[in-house]
């Protein structure tokens, strides 16, 4: 592999433009101040992995650009325009696709008819099961995901079968970002590999894509770029070539402030709050 | 991290072709087909059902292990039920008796069906028992008391039913209420308003007029004649045949997994046998009765609507998974609403079959009896008590069975105290298959 981390990375950078960017984003529940003056930036082909520890608000900033919440302040910019989110649909009509970290697929369906629920192709008012199945073999193709049948029910897939075929099925949409929610949670071994092959195909098909993960190894492994929350605000963001997790996992502990967080926490700091 | 349960990938069947065969973790030495790297998937289904009779019997044997019983427990249920029966009275295996359980199958049936739509969501409606009672009180009132026209009565008579389910389901998507609650309510409320309506008599004699015409007793297909029931079954036959056929070519034209055309003839094979069997046994009686054809024929649309329409799709979804089916976009709320005035739609209807059986609707119309043979029909006949499982079939299934046990109690002269015990039994035998073939699944990696 001629390393195809910093190569990307270099022509995301070349790009310019950033398909998603998030400027100065807010959210409060109630007392909580769950995120606070959040900058991200995606841009195509880039995979950026969010991280940071539990509460530090990577769910909710997840949530918001997906549409379930709304934000409190700031801006969202779709390819250099501001945009608005107010419901899940409106990312979707975006092109921002989420795979939440409880698996949305339903499990007395087969893999086609999760993959294309809530889109199904039809002829004359009738579900076209043909150029379904034929369409969802195309994708998993494309994708190099092997499951035995299109045929079964989700529930005898395996986890990481049910992950890829989550996966997958938020690509019928012509998506141009994905958000990956922690993906490799519950996964053994093989199945993490399969993954993470996954999301590099994604990026070799010149998607973005948000991964959230706690795992630094899964991050290192295909992350471009990584941004670090801590508290709700940012806490750095780290081209992944050249950066040692020794510094990430720093930032994701606080060890290391960075002037963001330095400067506000002069200010005030907020209370630790479980990740809402 | 820990490594989630996965199937044992060493499977001691050969021919199973999931167990053995997982091709994200495929164990070295093991995988039993080393091409399948390579080689598109296929679905293992059809590629064992190509290996000729012996693959047959050995998914059957896998589905059996897995808890994917499907009809099989029904049939079998009823062919003992019909022997039983039969030595009992030699008189039950008649023509006579066969047409007696066909006519008065299909108000509870009707019954059924709604509630099989209810039952893939996974909810319950209790309702259905008093609805069907109440609508033949609506219909009496209006056709008989205020003489309106008959058809006018029965599609307000329909309409009510909509609307009733409508509202309860109203209740339950939007105000959050357990459809249990909600439709218990109205299991006690349709009943008094029914009583309201009938008032001092209790019973309003009904004419035979439209649809009542078409439900009563003696009121045949092609009035009776022998050509009738046998093109009935051809129309069966011939139908099933056809889309068999079209969906296979489709489907090889688009190059995706097809039914070998020796399953698709065998499938046709006994689907013929049985319909024209019992269409020559119905014309030793009088033929089919109108009804019984009313019933069919909502049934195909139905099932049609259910596997063939996204709004079917939806229905399943919901009943799978309501979160997935939320964030793909589906209304949960107007799915439930809509099901369950599909629900109160078909209670009406089956109301006015009901009806048409003693030509008046009266106080034994909300029969609390009704709702649990209706119940016990959709479950009996294979649809799942926890959503997203099920035909509309087994509404036909099940309420054959129910009819059989029915039309044998009565043929024994059994008095009502041991006919309840007996259908009680048969309920709690039906959930019992559904709670273990359920686990079962969920063992064999299947739910």
């Amino acid at each position: 592999m001629t390393d195809p981390v910093s190569r990307s990375y270099a022509s995301a950078l070349a790009d310019g433009e950033p398909v998603l960017a998030l400027r100065g984003i807010s959210k409060r529940f109630g007392a909580v101040q769950a995120l606070t003056d959040v900058e991200l930036e995606v841009h195509q082909g880039e995979v950026v992995a969010l991280v940071g520890d539990n509460g530090a608000g990577k769910s909710t900033l997840v949530k918001s650009i997906a549409g379930v919440h709304t934000i409190d302040d700031g801006q969202i910019e779709w390819e250099g325009r501001p945009v608005s989110v107010h419901r899940p649909q409106d990312a979707q009509h975006l092109g921002i696709a989420t795979v939440y970290q409880d698996l949305a697929l339903a499990d007395n369906l087969d893999v086609v008819a999760n993959l294309f629920l809530g889109r199904e192709l039809t002829t004359h008012g009738t579900l076209d099961e043909v150029a379904m199945e034929k369409r969802a073999q195309e994708l998993l193709d494309t994708l190099s995901i092997r499951i035995p049948s299109v045929r079964i029910p989700v529930a005898s897939l395996s986890g990481g079968q049910r992950q890829v075929v989550a996966i997958a099925r938020s690509l019928i949409g012509d998506p141009k970002v994905v958000i990956l929610d922690e993906p490799t949670a519950a996964l053994g071994v093989e199945q993490t590999a399969q993954v993470l092959d996954l999301v590099e195909r994604l990026r070799g098909r010149d998607l973005g894509v948000i991964l959230i993960s706690h795992n630094m190894v899964d991050v290192a492994a295909v992350a471009d770029t990584v941004a670090v929350l801590r508290l709700g605000r940012n806490n750095g963001t780290f081209p992944m070539a050249g950066t040692t997790q020794e510094t990430i996992i720093a930032a994701i502990t606080g060890a290391t402030d960075n002037a963001v967080t330095r400067r506000a926490a002069r200010a005030t700091w907020p209370r630790p709050e479980g990740e809402a | 991290m820990s490594t989630p349960p996965t199937r044992p990938s060493g499977s001691p069947d050969p021919s199973d072709p999931l167990g053995g065969f997982n091709p994200l973790e495929p164990p070295p030495g093991l995988d039993p087909t080393p091409s399948a790297a390579i080689a598109p998937p296929v679905d293992p289904r059809l590629l064992v059902r190509q290996e000729g009779l012996r693959g047959y019997v050995d998914e059957f044997k896998r589905k059996v292990r897995g808890g994917e019983l499907g009809s099989l427990p029904v049939v079998i249920g009823l062919i003992i039920i019909w022997l039983i029966f039969s030595l009992q009275n030699s008189q039950y295996f008649s023509a006579a008796n066969a047409e007696f359980i066909v006519y008065y199958m299909v108000g509870l049936g009707m019954l059924a069906v709604g509630l099989v739509f209810v039952l893939l969501l996974g909810e319950i409606d209790l309702s259905v028992g008093s609805v069907s009672g109440l609508a033949a009180a609506i219909y009496a009132v209006l056709s008989v008391e205020h003489n309106w026209n008959a058809w006018l009565a029965v599609i307000v008579t329909l309409l009510s039913g909509m609307a009733i389910g409508a509202a309860q389901g109203w209740i339950f998507a939007k105000i959050g209420v357990p459809a249990f609650v909600v439709t218990l309510a109205g299991f006690l409320a349709w009943q008094g308003v029914m009583l309201w309506l009938l008032g001092s008599t209790g019973t309003i004699n009904l004419e035979p007029k439209a649809l009542n015409a078409l439900f009563s007793g003696n009121s045949y297909f092609l009035g009776g004649d022998i050509a009738g029931a046998y093109i009935l079954a051809g129309i069966a036959v011939v139908g099933f045949a056809a889309s068999g056929f079209l969906e296979q070519r489709r489907r090889k034209a688009a190059g995706v997994p097809a039914r070998p055309t020796a399953e698709l003839i065998a499938r046709t094979v006994v689907l013929a046998v049985g319909a024209f069997l019992v269409a020559w046994i119905l014309n030793r009686a009088s033929g089919v009765p109108n009804n019984v054809v009313i019933f069919l024929a909502l049934l195909v649309i139905c099932d049609f609507v259910l596997r063939r329409t996204t709004y079917g799709r939806k229905v399943f979804a919901v009943g799978g998974n309501i979160e997935a089916s939320r964030r793909a976009g589906i209304s949960v709320p107007m799915v439930r609403i809509s099901v369950y005035a599909i629900s109160g739609t078909f209670a009406a209807l089956g109301g006015l079959a009901i009806a048409a059986t003693t030509n008046a609707a009266g106080q034994a119309g909300a029969d609390p009896n009704n709702l649990m043979m209706a119940i016990a029909a959709a479950v009996i006949g294979g649809t799942s008590l926890f959503g997203g499982r099920g035909r509309v079939w087994s509404a036909l299934l099940g309420i054959l069975v129910i009819e059989s046990i029915n039309a044998g109690l009565f043929m024994l002269g059994l008095t009502l105290d041991i006919q309840y015990m007996i259908t009680g039994g048969v309920l709690l035998a039906a959930v019992v298959v559904d709670s273990l073939s359920r686990r079962t699944q969920k063992s064999s990696g299947r739910a």
